[in-house]
């Protein structure tokens, strides 16, 4: 209930308000950090930070590290043959035995991709606010947090302070009603979002989904959006906590169990949005006119759906707009015109913090059951997390997988961002679950083309994009 | 870090939009436990073409870039503010940043300029400019451009000051906090 005497407030604004620290006048508030993942790429810099000014890490008890960026994802155990990724892995391992942090590491039965594994242990809960040296840390706001990436200066200030000073960001709350169509995903809806409002559509906001699309959405969908609130420019997406959020952090290893969750339960609904609360913006979306999405640029906004053709960079009234659609084309070597049913893929992969986790593979394995991989298609599926991979084995899809001919690897970042032997050859084109078709991204020269589990998988069998809806 | 007052260098011109960090600094650089050295990195890709601005004999020894918008969008990657400044860059003028790039320069004392277009425009031909922070300005190509900045990211930067010294000034504060039920 909003307080009386309170104009009403956004779920943002509740969040906010309870972690601020003090407000010196003319400054930024300073905002306190319940939540601090850290992962070995954007922490060694900071441990040697606070080591040379000779600084204590103040809350240890708030910070837990993963190894997800550079690990291979061969049958464990192995040897990392790169030296310098062994170093950086020994480096975290190091700075966490020395600042007492836990970590989970490759033997590590809760191992993962810092965003899949920190909401499964349910770490991440509603009304905190977390932080991590990943611009995927979005992520998290699907529990109804406020989570945002920051960068490795920062890291260090979160070690030694557990604060940071933050200037209240501006809000946008982004309406989706009514139902997905067929074959349409989480993947999809964020994918058009992005298309249509461009990759700095949100730039200084932080997005709050809401909406019966949005409520309809299991967690794991919820995540997939969030995740890529960051490719829109947001510093942060968030979903107001519900039954849904509830239910997923029940029995979670560091969720409030038993009558204690009841009681945090209680305090978790009363975040979200009063009626009434007023937004710096608001947008509106048709659940029902998302269609299965695909990108054919170098830019998550570049993107059309399956039944539409590669844009033509010259009908494009904006020049800049003309200018870069045309550099992607030649980076992507595609022509203006060409059907999307009618690019070929080179590689297929299932994986990364936006769509390796259980229902993302059930619903990849669903469209794979029973058929091939296409003659000179190389697939592989990289489970977010060891949790995840030891249920889906107990479910069976490694099997479903393997007779297709996918790959079935080890959890961790792997082709997502190619800082680990997983990478595309110069050339190469990937239907890819990951969230970023940047240049060079999964490989130098590599071409990522962004798509739902469900369509990379119709991809490896056809050997070309295809329309799920047809599959289904 | 570095103080920033008032800087006269060279332009290197980078017209493009929606430059995201894995291009300013690739993923290969990023196997690093230091930060030293990240210049030898910068734009590697497109660096591979000798067309590109970074090999061309007019720009050597530029310090201040000047870009399209949405610049250093994507990961939050600080190597690429550490990687312009180990090649030499001090500022970075464009019509907008991507928020976590935008923090990483503030935290190093690379300057990140907010020039909207068409006011941008003509900085692209500009030789030499002058980047005034204590004034807010912009000075060079026949113009002078006022601009816009934080006043508290301003003054950290014009003193080169330590965020966490300055934070550790509230530590009764952060304990009262911390004690709050
Ligand atoms: S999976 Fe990709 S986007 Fe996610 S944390 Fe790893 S590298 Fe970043």
């Amino acid at each position: 209930m909003p307080h009386p005497t309170h104009p009403p407030q956004t779920l943002f604004d509740k969040i906010w308000e309870r972690h601020v620290v003090c407000q010196p006048p003319g400054q930024p508030s300073l905002l306190y950090v319940d939540l601090h993942l850290i992962h070995e790429v954007t922490s060694p810099q900071a441990f040697a930070g606070l080591r040379a000014a000779g600084r204590r890490l103040r809350r240890p008890d708030k910070t837990f590290a993963t190894m997800d960026h550079d690990v291979p994802t061969d049958p464990r155990p192995f040897a990392i043959l790169d030296q310098e990724a062994a170093a950086q892995l020994a480096a975290l391992a190091e700075n966490c035995r020395e600042h007492g942090v836990r970590l989970y590491d490759l033997e590590s039965p809760e191992q993962g991709i810092v965003h899949v594994i920190a909401p499964e242990q349910g770490l991440s809960q509603p009304g905190m606010v977390i932080v991590c040296g990943d611009s995927h840390t979005s992520t998290h706001g699907a529990v109804g947090a406020l989570a945002f990436g920051i960068g490795t200066s920062e890291v260090e200030h979160v070690f030694a302070t557990q604060c940071l000073w933050q200037r209240r960001p501006r809000t946008l709350r982004l309406v989706v009603e009514g139902e997905l169509g067929a074959g349409a995903t989480a993947k999809d809806l964020i994918l058009h979002v992005i298309g249509r409002i461009g990759t700095a559509g949100a730039t200084g906001h932080v997005i709050e989904y809401a909406g019966s699309t949005i409520r309809a959405l299991s967690m794991e969908e919820r995540m997939t959006v969030c995740n890529m609130s960051i490719e829109a420019g947001a510093r942060a997406g968030m979903v107001a906590p519900d039954e849904v959020t509830i239910e997923y952090l029940r029995g979670r290893p560091f969720a409030p169990q038993g009558e204690a969750l009841e009681q945090a339960a209680a305090g978790w609904r009363g975040l979200a949005s009063d009626p009434g609360a007023s937004f710096d913006r608001e947008l509106r979306f048709e659940a029902g006119e998302i269609a299965p999405q695909v990108t054919w640029g170098t830019s998550p906004g570049m993107v059309a759906p399956i039944s539409g053709a590669v844009p033509d960079p010259a009908a494009m009234a904006d020049a800049g707009e003309r200018q870069a659609a045309a550099r992607a084309l030649a980076y992507m070597d595609l022509k203006p015109g060409t059907p999307m049913r009618e690019i070929a893929v080179d590689r297929v992969f299932i994986g990364s913090c936006t769509n390796a986790r259980l229902e993302d593979l059930e619903r990849a394995a669903a469209v794979v059951r029973g058929r091939r991989v296409a003659a000179g298609v190389r697939a592989m599926v990289v489970p977010g997390s060891v949790p995840v991979l030891r249920a889906a084995e107990a479910r069976g899809l490694d099997r479903i997988f393997r007779e297709a001919g996918f790959e079935w690897r080890q959890p961790g970042c792997s082709m997502c961002l190619g800082m680990n032997p997983d990478i595309l050859r110069p050339g190469e084109r990937c239907a890819s679950t990951s969230n970023r078709n940047f240049e060079g991204r999964q490989g130098a020269g590599g071409r990522t083309h962004l798509v739902s589990p469900a369509m990379a998988a119709a991809a490896a069998v056809a050997g070309h994009f295809t329309d799920i809806r047809e599959w289904i | 870090m570095k103080p920033f007052t008032v800087l006269t260098g060279r332009v290197l011109p980078l017209d493009r939009a929606h430059v995201d960090t894995d291009q300013i600094i690739p993923k290969q650089f990023l196997l690093t436990t230091g930060r030293a050295g990240l210049g030898r990195g910068l734009f590697y890709a497109w660096r591979q073409d000798p067309g590109f601005v970074l090999n061309q004999p007019q720009y050597q020894g530029a310090s201040i870039l000047v870009a399209g918008e949405n610049f250093g969008c994507g990961s939050s990657r600080e190597h690429a503010p550490w990687a312009l400044l180990d090649y030499g860059i001090r500022c970075v003028i464009a019509p907008s940043f991507g928020d976590i790039f935008y923090n990483n320069c503030c935290q190093n004392g690379l300057l990140p300029v907010r020039v909207a277009e068409p006011t941008l425009r003509p900085l692209f031909q500009a030789e030499e400019l002058t980047v005034d922070l204590p004034g807010q300005q912009v000075r060079g190509a026949g113009a002078a451009i006022g601009f816009e900045m934080d006043p508290f990211r301003k003054q950290c930067l014009v003193e080169g000051l330590d965020d966490i010294a300055l934070t550790l000034r509230h530590e009764a504060e952060i304990l009262a906090y911390e004690v709050r039920p």
